[in-house]
């Protein structure tokens, strides 16, 4: 687990090979492609690359009117500017139309770093998942990204895969599959559940490392998959420990806490903690010392864990 | 599929464009709401566009060779439903239906619901950056004869995303684009010049670096030509290109001409039977 890549750097490389695969994909980009790596998409296939300028708008329109005509029409920028600033469009033409825009934008939560509060992107997920027909991947390594690039542009419909500017430990192999609607259980555990998505599950995993050393079982579950939710997975470990966590680089307002939360509700209440940025703007700082500031680490997901288990 | 603008009867387009105008007041006034102002403002424009211009098959609604007609102005969704059903995408008796639950004629078009529709619109500014992603496609997979027609209305000209689009059409050398603008001079809360000043249009295009005319809005044989030859001066003069029509919000219904109150008003029964005698709708539209 000592390498570290980024989930982007998984970005243009695999949308190369998809169309060396055959798939009819184009690329629409708003200025940003050296960051999100569709520059290495575009330098392989100049015809199938578009870049608007900075107008995130315009990007989400021309490419859902390639989509209308057939092609398989993924987006670049950066999540808040191509999530938040293009929302109507993604809401009003490519949803509310039903078409093939594959919205993948770098650059989302905490870890983009230095940049600050108005480029980390916190409410994404929240966003992306209320809208109807949007299916939302959040990929916890590059190779789960690259599975995820694949899945987006192989099933019909619009989908939104979120990708991290940071380099994060390798969890998977390469080559790895990944599913629509499917978490993986990476540990299985009897006393609490840890649900995590993107650069959470390699801290849940050493959370789940240091709550052994306390006696504690951590199931650790990652929901590569936001939505559609994989519900079984989610309520037989819940039913299992009874006791929930969640973790999550993003808001705890309406990100993958929530969806646990609205399905365990439901379904099968548990004690749950939600671990992820409490209802603020990011800020300026390195990215390790901004997991720290924002309680994104892996000791806070074992301290959340430690507090469900002894009933606090 | 041939453009057919050359050989069009004019007197049928005309009547084409009254039958239109007799089916968006009966839509709207069976609907109970919508908007007749901004629809019958466009309606020779979409029926010299449909009786004439587009290369497209009713039957085939999907034909990948087809000219495609995207409605930017969604909220003009009645004027679109007429031309569609008086060109054999869908029965007539459908119009009736408009808004109401169950409905494939939707407040505002859906192309997931009703044949003939490209994109769902309704939302302002967005459809001339989805026509040049049609465009664009089109051109990829080496279809050099569709043509991809978008109309807009002027009031929908201050979202900023049009000028986007605008900026985006020259520069990847878009001449299968043909950007219409429905130039009524009235918008929901007044005149544009008041609400929000869009200085000339056709100007603005030229900026941005398009091939812009302007034309009466009306006239069906100055729009055969002027739309019929679109393509012809986009391709000559290496620029997509504009068309700004000058047109009159409500035009036909001389209750509704330039009053900005009928933008998003029904006409009631009683207002419904004046505008249908004035515009002679119990005669049959010559076919």
């Amino acid at each position: 687990m000592s390498e570290k890549r980024a989930t982007r750097e998984a970005y243009g490389p695999t949308l190369v090979e998809l169309v060396r695969e055959g798939f009819d994909v184009v690329v629409v980009e708003a200025d940003l492609s050296k960051s999100t790596t569709t520059a290495k998409f575009a330098a392989a296939y100049p015809d199938r690359f578009f870049n608007t300028g900075v107008a995130e708008q315009n990007m989400i329109g021309t490419a859902a009117g390639l989509a209308a005509a057939g092609k398989v029409a993924f987006t670049g920028s950066f999540a808040v500017f191509a999530t938040g600033r293009a929302y109507d469009q993604i809401r009003n033409t490519v949803c509310y139309s039903k078409l093939d825009v594959k919205i993948a934008p770098t650059h989302a939560g905490i870890t983009v770093g230095p940049d600050g509060g108005s480029h980390q992107m916190l409410e994404d997920i929240a966003l992306m998942r209320v809208l109807p027909g949007m299916r939302v991947l959040v990929p916890a390594d590059a190779n789960a990204a690259a599975s995820a690039i694949r899945l987006a542009a192989s099933t019909p419909g619009p989908f939104y895969v979120r990708l991290g500017r940071a380099a994060v430990p390798v969890l998977y192999p390469d080559g790895v599959e990944v599913a629509v609607g499917k978490a993986t259980v990476l540990r299985e555990g009897t006393d609490v559940t840890i649900a995590a998505c993107g650069v959470m599950v390699a801290e849940a995993l050493a959370a789940a490392d240091a709550l052994a050393h306390d006696g504690i079982s951590a199931e650790v579950i990652d929901v590569f998959s936001i939505k559609p939710l994989d519900e079984e997975t989610l309520l037989a470990s819940a039913l299992k420990t009874g006791a929930v966590v969640t973790a999550e680089e993003h808001s705890v307002i309406g990100g993958l806490g929530s969806a646990v939360a609205e399905l365990l509700s439901e379904r099968a209440p548990a004690r749950m903690r939600r671990v992820g940025v409490r209802d603020s703007f990011g800020t300026s700082g390195e990215p390790a010392e901004l997991m720290a500031h924002y309680g994104l680490t892996s000791e806070h997901i074992a301290d959340a864990a430690r507090g469900l288990v002894r009933g606090e | 599929m041939t453009r057919t603008w050359q050989t069009a009867d004019v007197g049928a387009v005309e009547e084409l464009a009254r039958g239109m105008r007799c089916d968006i007041v009966e839509m709207l006034a069976e609907a109970g709401s919508g908007h007749p102002g901004g629809s019958l403002s466009a309606a020779d424009i979409v029926a010299v566009l449909y009786g004439a211009v587009l290369r497209h098959d009713p039957a085939r609604p999907d034909d990948p060779d087809r000219d495609r007609f995207v409605l930017s102005k969604g909220h003009a969704a009645p004027v679109l439903y007429a031309a569609l059903a008086r060109t054999g995408y869908f029965g007539r008796d459908h119009l009736k239906t408009l808004r109401k639950l169950g409905s494939m004629l939707q407040g505002h078009p859906d192309s997931t619901k009703t044949p003939g529709v490209e994109i769902s619109t309704g939302s302002l500014g967005q459809g001339l950056a989805v026509s040049n992603g049609m465009a664009l496609a089109l051109r990829r997979d080496g279809r050099t004869g569709p043509t991809v027609f978008c109309l807009l209305g002027d009031g929908e000209l201050q979202e900023g995303e049009v000028w986007e689009a605008a900026m985006f059409a020259p520069h990847h050398g878009l001449t299968n684009v043909v950007a219409i603008v429905d130039h009524n001079g009235l918008q929901i809360d007044g005149a544009c010049s008041e609400v929000m000043c869009l200085g000339d249009i056709a100007q603005k295009f030229r900026a941005f670096g398009w091939d812009a005319v302007e034309c009466d809005g009306h006239d069906v044989p100055g729009l055969l030509e002027t739309l019929g030859t679109a393509r012809e001066r986009a391709e000559a003069a290496g620029r997509p290109a504009a068309v700004v029509c000058h047109t009159v919000k409500g035009k036909g219904v001389s209750f509704m001409e330039g009053n900005a109150d009928w933008h998003g008003k029904a006409p009631n029964r009683e207002e419904a039977a004046a505008a249908l005698a004035e515009l002679r709708c119990s005669e049959e539209v010559a076919k």
